[in-house]
């Protein structure tokens, strides 16, 4: 049998602190996997990438790998960029503020390998996973969003705008070059395209701790962008 | 996309045949759009209140925050400063 490598695509942003936590507790939970961590930073004036260097040399440069880019560009890109750059057949797909915790990687892998699937999504509504730090307008927004675009949308998932998943990576290269939305839109876009090109999907659980609080991603102006890219995920897929 | 088409086809037929009075038929879509506000309504409660909360899952996390900064400081990685 081939033997599974992994690139881990972790798009930054002023995360110096938090890139180093993440990339200690990805290598204390994957021991016995072949993998790769792929940085893509956008510039960011805090010394993510000096702190990126540091950990180079402390876990090897072929083991964490710095793709930084001029400025900041928009999470769609940031994966096709990493993309271009991953030797592994799986991607994974993360973020770097700690609220998707490497604990999980291995049930991942797990569920891939058991059931043979193209995209392994994680999802924090079903038993088992679960959030943390949401105040009740947060979850009320999740909500709400969530049952707009089950109905309309019907999906196959029970979490559409999480963004921690593995794919295959022919299957992440086919869907992302189709995707034209961002923000929440394009992780809610990715998966929709995904379903309806009739791939595999399975769902592990997460639990999803923010500890930014206060801070409420979900303002006004990104309601109507998200009511907006349902109405055209509606009309297009 | 298609079940929209579906149901709208459904209901012109409905309208042209007028098997039930016609006044009827026009308001069937209005009772379809107000019975899908409310199971629409009913979900987002529902959600609300079995919202899969985790408060222990930040109790570890710290742990582990603790753990990595002592490994990373010890390797000489930067881990001061802001957080």
């Amino acid at each position: 049998m081939e033997k599974n490598k992994y690139s881990i695509i972790v798009p930054t942003y002023n995360e110096r602190l938090n890139i180093a936590l993440l990339v200690y507790l990805i290598f204390k939970h994957l021991r016995d996997v072949d993998f790769e961590i792929i940085i893509v930073d956008d510039g960011s004036p805090d010394g993510t990438q000096q702190v990126v260097e540091q950990l180079q040399q402390l876990y090897g440069e072929d083991r964490i790998l710095l793709r930084a880019r001029a400025k900041k560009l928009g999470l769609g890109t940031a994966y096709i960029h990493g993309l271009k750059h991953a030797s592994g057949n799986f991607v994974v797909i993360m973020d770097a503020d700690l609220s998707h915790h490497p604990k999980y990687l291995p049930s991942f892998i797990k569920k891939q390998l058991e059931t043979g699937a193209s995209i392994v999504t994680g999802t924090r509504y079903v038993k088992g996973g679960g959030v943390h730090g949401w105040n009740l307008m947060r979850k009320l927004t999740s909500r709400g969003a969530n049952v707009l675009a089950q109905t309309l949308l019907w999906p196959g998932v029970s979490d559409l705008t999480g963004s921690f998943r593995l794919y295959r990576k022919s299957v992440l290269e086919d869907i992302i070059s189709s995707c034209v939305s961002k923000g929440y839109v394009f992780q809610m876009e990715m998966i929709v395209r995904a379903s309806r090109k009739g791939y595999h999907i399975e769902e592990v659980p997460i639990s999803f701790v923010d500890r930014v609080y206060g801070i409420s991603k979900l303002g006004g102006s990104e309601i109507v962008e998200y009511l907006k890219g349902l109405a055209y995920l509606l009309v297009t897929t | 996309m298609t079940l929209l088409v579906a149901i709208s086809a459904l209901w012109i037929g409905l309208l042209q045949t007028s098997i039930i009075p016609r006044s009827h038929t026009w308001l069937l879509p209005i009772y379809f759009i107000v019975s899908l506000g409310c199971y629409g309504l009913l979900m987002v409660g529902v959600g609300l209140m079995q919202f899969p909360t985790c408060p222990q899952e930040a109790i570890l996390l710290q742990q582990d925050v603790a753990e990595a900064k002592e490994f990373l400081k010890q390797k000489g990685v930067d881990v001061g400063g802001c957080d």
